[in-house]
């Protein structure tokens, strides 16, 4: 059997030749044109008038578009309509598409758009999550709050209380392979090949942009240069451009942003400030939580409500807390509209939480991670009643239904465990007192070591988007190839899904080729989002392969007078009867038989309900678990610092690929330590993104990643029924990157008595800020 | 007629404007589509090609890298890095063994890089790649492919017959006299012709966004003069008609500019790269600079050594690594291995960065200038030539030929803050020079960078040093010094009151460091 097996990436060859292809890559038909989009260089105002002239006379251009151009009104939103392609009067944000040049070249493009001259009203902008309170600029009616218990009689009752606030800045997604499409036009039908993680959004919305049915729009993604939320609703403009363009000109057009374009269009992950009060108890028990979340949400609504909610979702993170009030803002400003990045929320409400947790530690002089454990959720009764285990321990609480603030109670709760092993494997109390000397030794470093938890919920908040489909071809010489939902982004989830297809078969992964993503091929596809991809597409794979067998299986014994359940696959052999065919054999076999050999598979996860305004319900099929410990050093008379070791112990349930699922982990937990520490989004007081290419955007680089790298997997199948009892890996690992934030304020908080009060990211600015409040 | 070289072993000629980028041209001609465009301004590797010359082999930035930059020389791009059969580069191997792809997209940059330092039997990995950024892996797989690829020996494919001669050691005074080395086999510029004359663009002065450390106009702007060495006239094209100049030698240069003062050099175009990607100009009359090697030579003297205009940071570096590790240890922070293959020196100086990263550490090393116009020549010390922001001391048709520093500076440091390590632009980068006898500061020279419209010596602070006790309560009661010294600005890397807290900081650590505390996060054991 394939499935668990450290098999390489199917594209890992190509990779490294420079043979595997992107959008840009895909040679372009004879007569192909190039778009660029001319941006708004104000924040905020009226559109009064566009001279194009310049524009259109400008070397190579062969049209350009304003709105007023468009045959239909063209929008980009995936979700309520409110993000025209092309400015139609309002300006809301500063790199707000105005207008489309369609030109010979990609240079002569974006040479013309620099020719524009825009009449604009301006109107001082909204930029600032405090701008946006005041100004009561919001998406819903007002704060969405969910509420667990009695909140203020608790905070009242409680013998200790504390406040805080914590502010976390967006993040770039920086995804290699910028935003790129191409689309070709031919009989009223529009092809589009986009980078991106929703074609059947793309579909939907090109269809819309140009009148079309669904089925005349074909969109085809082979794979994306990376894509972490960023390519789930940021590619729509691009591939609507195209495809308007194709309609117009009659030719293929393609599009890609230059890298200072791409930041300065695309939404990022949100920024949020989080107040909070907590009150608890001399050891350090939570017991009540009130917490207020600040979303920065930008101009349009994009998917800000299900991140703010995912946000809400996991304020809790790892800790059963009695009394619990979550109220979430998502605040409307005139900057670029944020959107999906992985973790969606999640890394935003657990750092909140995680932010409190330390408070408290801090605040009573307690071992933060004694601190942790004491309100870790109860782990699950082995056995349940009657197996003669006792549920109580040294700190158990009495024995409550273990329920998170909405209601759901957690069934799989494996951190007390996974806790143990990761503090032993680090080594954390040994090192902790080393680091204590070390400090006590040295006047200008000082060192931080910290352990952070996290609990993801996994599944689409949004219930109806837990679906997938499959499609599987075996043809006469025995080669699969097998079509799915999902896109390939780097995850290696079309190599997991062809692992479980070749175990389903029985056959080496070598026979089973996965096509692009197609929606001729499947229709209705979710985004391959909230780590959902090998879960649910895996589980469609595995239900059309099942499907192929027993048809198979059905003919074969047929033929050898015996019964299908005893036909077996395995090994690339197909056993009937105690008679062994090679596969390819018995796949001519059913071929002669008249037998189809090409099925589909569907998969809808269960259990799924959840009620978003009230704030209750079940809205995961299950929870991913994960812990890392990190050791950082800081300057104190810079604030420059660096992480020096992390370990890390990440449940996969049984996995699909460790290696994979490795590559997932080390790339998260880095690009989460990124978010927290060099990462730094700056906008000036005109709404213009100061840090809009790589040189003014720092993403870790190589000597970023931590000099010692600990991870290991913890591997025990999920007890929830997917597919080979496997895990999501997608998001979880990210918000492993909490623990170097954690560390950092550890290191701060040795220069001093006083709450450091560290914010993020933790620049050098930043921790040198800590360290003068930690001394006071 | 165009620009000849080896690509991928063969032989090729090139067309176009003579800023047309080696990436544009490889994707869009030659449908080369394995090297990629991750931001077009050499700051993300993806682009990365290996090019190898009499000098050697190096990884450089494909996207801000002009096709006369290539005249005579190897490229050799990720389709290059396999054997001809297919076989994979042990490299290559190693990365789909150890998972070092993900995505992809910055894979062909990292498999290059890796390639070119695997062929020079680099190891110092954390160096060699921190020019390629990967979003995906974390690093972790691509380390450990790039340790495993170091023990298997150099495919005998990789190793490119350098037109021009045999590849040289990069070596201090190894550097060939003014004008002697051959005209290059693969060059096939029409050598004889005169330099079209087109119409003017005013000013090459800083791009709307300086891009900060990097730089290599060595001049700026100028007029068709005789006498000249052979220019080379690339054909034009109706969106870019432009000539391109390439001299042989230093005194080339200086009669060709003398009479083109409005032209632009390009030395390694790690930033006019920048002007043409990024800001979208054209660039009508240009001159690059490397085919005068005489302008790379570097002279160590016994009590000074003088670093030509045109040696490149990874030329620099090797000549000041035993004598100056501080400085040593920013150049290796300077761009990456593919912008110091790439960036000059004189470049960095004359584009006159307020940030500029060398010119601190120079300054506060005392070091000389030396600027040519023609025949006449005149220095100064370095820190007169930056006059104010975008404005140095030079005049039309003048441009830096050298910098003359001491041989030896035992208390020289230099430090650099940025917010990452690799790769970034310095929100301040001071250096610090400093004689103390018999426990007393008898002199002093410290240069911040970032901290005022041009690098500057700090003499408030100078003076509150000199003729005091070297002790930590001198350096405390030094530290309102630093605000009559600067006033610096806020923007995206820093505010105005932590860069000036920062430099009072790196004094407070130039103190501890020569006490023999320990104060670089780098040195620190996990």
């Amino acid at each position: 059997m394939t499935v668990g097996l450290r098999e390489t990436h199917d594209s890992a060859t190509l990779h490294v030749t420079g043979q595997a292809r992107y959008v840009d890559d895909i040679p372009a038909p004879s007569g192909c044109l190039h778009l660029a989009f001319g941006l708004s260089d104000v924040a905020r105002g009226r559109l009064l008038s566009l001279d194009l002239s310049a524009v259109r006379a400008a070397p190579g251009v062969v049209d350009v578009m304003a709105a007023d151009d468009l045959r239909r009104p063209a929008d980009c939103s995936p979700s309520v309509h409110d993000e025209p392609l092309l400015c139609d009067g309002p300006i809301h944000y500063l790199g707000q598409p105005l207008f489309l040049v369609i030109a010979t070249s990609h240079l002569a493009a974006r040479k013309a758009v620099r020719l524009a001259v825009a009449e604009v009203a301006e109107e001082r902008p909204i930029l600032t999550i405090e701008e946006a309170l005041a100004a009561d600029s919001r998406f819903e009616d007002g704060p969405r709050v969910w509420t667990k218990g009695d909140t203020d009689t608790a905070m009242a009752a409680a013998p200790r209380r504390l406040r805080g606030s914590v502010e976390m800045g967006g993040q770039e997604h920086f995804y290699l392979e910028g935003q790129a499409a191409l689309a070709l036009p031919g009989e009223g039908q529009m092809e589009v090949h986009s980078s991106t993680q929703h074609p059947s959004e793309i579909q939907h919305k090109v269809a819309d942009a140009l009148g079309l049915h669904m089925n005349d729009v074909r969109v085809v993604m082979r794979r994306m240069g990376g894509g972490f939320g960023g390519k789930e609703s940021q590619g729509n403009a691009l591939a609507i451009a195209c495809a308007v363009a194709a309609e117009r000109t009659g030719r293929a057009c393609r599009m890609r942003y230059d890298r200072d374009d791409d930041m300065v269009i695309t939404g990022k992950r949100h920024e949020f400030r989080i107040d909070y009060e907590v009150g608890f108890d001399g050891d350090g028990r939570l017991l009540a939580v009130d917490v207020i979340q600040y979303a920065r949400c930008g101009w349009s609504q994009d998917l800000s409500l299900a991140v703010a909610d995912r946000a809400m979702l996991h304020a809790d993170n790892a800790y059963l807390i009695p009394a619990m009030r979550i109220t979430s803002h998502r605040l409307k400003t005139n900057t670029q509209s944020a959107t999906a990045f992985r973790g969606f929320g999640g890394p935003q409400g657990m750092l909140g939480m995680e932010r409190i947790v330390e408070h408290v530690a801090r605040d009573l002089g307690r071992d933060p991670v004694e601190v942790r454990r004491l309100n870790f959720y109860a782990a699950p009764k082995e056995g349940g009643p009657g197996t003669g285990r006792r549920f109580t321990g040294a700190h158990s609480r009495p024995p409550e239904p273990p329920t998170t603030p909405y209601g759901m109670e957690v069934t799989d709760f494996l951190l007390h465990e996974m806790t143990e092993e990761l503090l032993a494997s680090s080594d954390f109390e040994a090192r902790r007192a080393a680091i204590r000397d070390w400090n006590a030794r040295s006047p200008i470093l000082k060192k931080g070591l910290a352990y952070a938890p996290v609990k993801f919920g996994i599944s689409f908040t949004l219930s109806h988007l837990n679906q997938a489909g499959a499609l599987v071809n075996v043809y006469r010489d025995g080669s699969v190839l097998l079509n799915h939902g999902g896109t390939e982004m780097g995850q290696g989830l079309h190599r997991k899904v062809t692992q479980i297809a070749a175990s389903r078969l029985g056959i080496p992964v070598e026979r089973v080729r996965i096509s692009a993503t197609d929606t001729t091929k499947v229709p209705n596809t979710s985004a391959t989002a909230a780590s959902s991809g090998a879960d649910l597409n895996g589980m469609a794979v595995q239900a059309a392969c099942d499907t192929l067998r027993d048809r198979m299986a059905a003919h074969l014994a047929g033929l050898h007078q015996t019964a299908p359940e005893r036909v077996e696959f395995e090994g690339g052999m197909v056993t009937v009867g105690g008679q062994a065919l090679t596969w390819d054999a018995a796949v001519e076999a059913c071929y002669l038989g008249r037998v189809s050999l090409s099925a589909t598979g569907f998969y809808a996860t269960p259990d799924l309900e959840w009620d978003r305004l009230r704030g209750r319900g079940r809205p995961f099929f299950y929870f991913s678990y994960g812990c890392s410990v990190t050791e950082v050093v800081i300057d104190t008379l810079t604030g420059e610092n660096r992480i020096l070791r992390a370990d890390i112990l990440h449940d996969c349930g049984s996995s699909l690929n460790p290696a994979l699922d490795i590559g997932q982990i080390e790339g998260g937990y880095v690009q989460g330590a990124g978010w927290l520490t060099t990462e730094e989004l700056v906008w000036d007081d005109k709404g213009r993104l100061r840090t809009h290419a790589p040189s003014t955007y720092k993403i870790p680089a190589v000597s970023d990643r931590p000099a010692v790298f600990n991870v290991r997997l913890w591997d025990a199948p999920n007890r929830a029924a997917t597919v080979y009892r496997s895990k999501a890996v997608g998001e979880p690992p990210f918000m492993l990157g909490i623990s170097a934030f954690l560390a950092l304020s550890d290191a701060c908080a040795a220069t001093g008595p006083h709450w450091p009060d560290l914010h993020a990211p933790a620049t050098p600015e930043r921790v040198r800020a800590a360290v003068t409040r930690a001394r006071g | 007629m165009g620009i000849g070289f080896l690509l991928n072993g063969e032989r090729v000629e090139a067309e176009g404007p003579p800023t047309r980028t080696l990436l544009d041209w490889l994707r869009e001609e030659r449908s080369l589509t394995g090297t990629k465009e991750g931001c077009n301004e050499g700051d993300c590797g993806a682009c990365t090609v290996m090019v190898t010359d009499e000098r050697g082999a190096r990884a450089l930035n494909a996207c801000i890298l002009f096709l006369p930059q290539l005249a005579g020389k190897a490229v050799r791009t990720v389709e290059g890095i396999a054997g001809p059969d297919g076989e994979l580069h042990p490299v290559q191997r190693a990365m789909v063994d150890h998972h070092g792809s993900q995505c992809g997209f910055c894979t062909p940059g990292f498999v290059v890089a890796m390639a070119a330092a695997h062929l020079n039997g680099d190891t110092d990995f954390d160096t060699a790649l921190a020019g390629n950024l990967c979003r995906c892996t974390g690093y972790a797989p691509i380390l450990r492919a790039a340790e495993a690829a170091s023990r298997e020996p150099v495919p005998e494919w990789m190793r490119d017959a350098v037109p021009g001669g045999a590849p040289a050691a990069v070596g201090v005074e190894a550097g060939p006299g003014a004008g002697d080395l051959p005209p290059a086999e693969g060059w096939a510029g029409r050598r004889d012709d005169a330099v079209a004359t087109v119409a003017t663009e005013p000013g090459t002065g800083p791009v709307p966004e300086a891009k900060g450390q990097r730089g290599e106009t060595v001049g700026g702007t100028a007029s068709l003069g005789t006498g000249a060495p052979p220019p080379v006239a690339l054909p034009p094209r109706p969106e870019a008609a432009g000539a391109a100049m390439l001299p042989e030698s230093a005194d080339a240069l200086a009669a060709w500019y003398m009479a083109n003062p409005d032209a632009t050099l390009v030395a390694g175009a790690t930033d006019v790269g920048l002007w043409v990607t990024k800001g979208l100009r054209e660039l009508p009359k240009v001159a690059f600079l490397h085919r005068a090697r005489d302008l790379a030579r570097i002279e160590v003297g016994p009590d000074a050594i003088r670093l030509g205009a045109g040696a490149t940071m990874t030329e620099v570096l090797a000549a000041v690594e035993g004598r100056f590790p501080s400085w040593a240890r920013l150049i290796r922070r300077y761009g990456s291995a593919q912008v110091r293959s790439a960036a000059t020196l004189g470049g960095n100086i004359a584009n006159g960065s307020p940030i500029g990263d060398n010119p601190p550490a120079l300054i506060a090393l005392g070091a000389v200038l030396h600027l040519r116009r023609g025949d006449a020549r005149r220095t100064m010390p370095l820190e007169s030539f930056f006059l104010a922001y975008g404005r140095q001391d030079r005049q039309p048709g003048e441009f830096v030929e050298a910098v003359t520093i001491p041989a030896t500076a035992p208390a020289f440091r230099v430090y650099k803050l940025s917010k990452r390590f690799d790769q970034d632009i310095s929100a301040v980068c001071g250096g610090f020079d400093m004689t103390v006898e018999g426990g007393t500061v008898t002199a002093a020279r410290i240069a911040f960078g970032g901290m005022a419209g041009v690098p500057k010596r700090a003499t408030a602070v100078e003076a509150a040093l000199v003729g005091r006790p070297w002790t930590s309560e001198t350096v405390a009661a030094a530290m309102p010094a630093f605000a009559e010294d600067f006033a610096p600005l806020s923007d995206m890397r820093a505010s105005a009151a932590y860069r000036l807290e920062a430099a009072g900081g790196m004094l407070m650590r130039y103190h501890a460091e020569l006490s023999g505390a320990e104060t670089d996060v780098r040195e620190v054991a996990p």
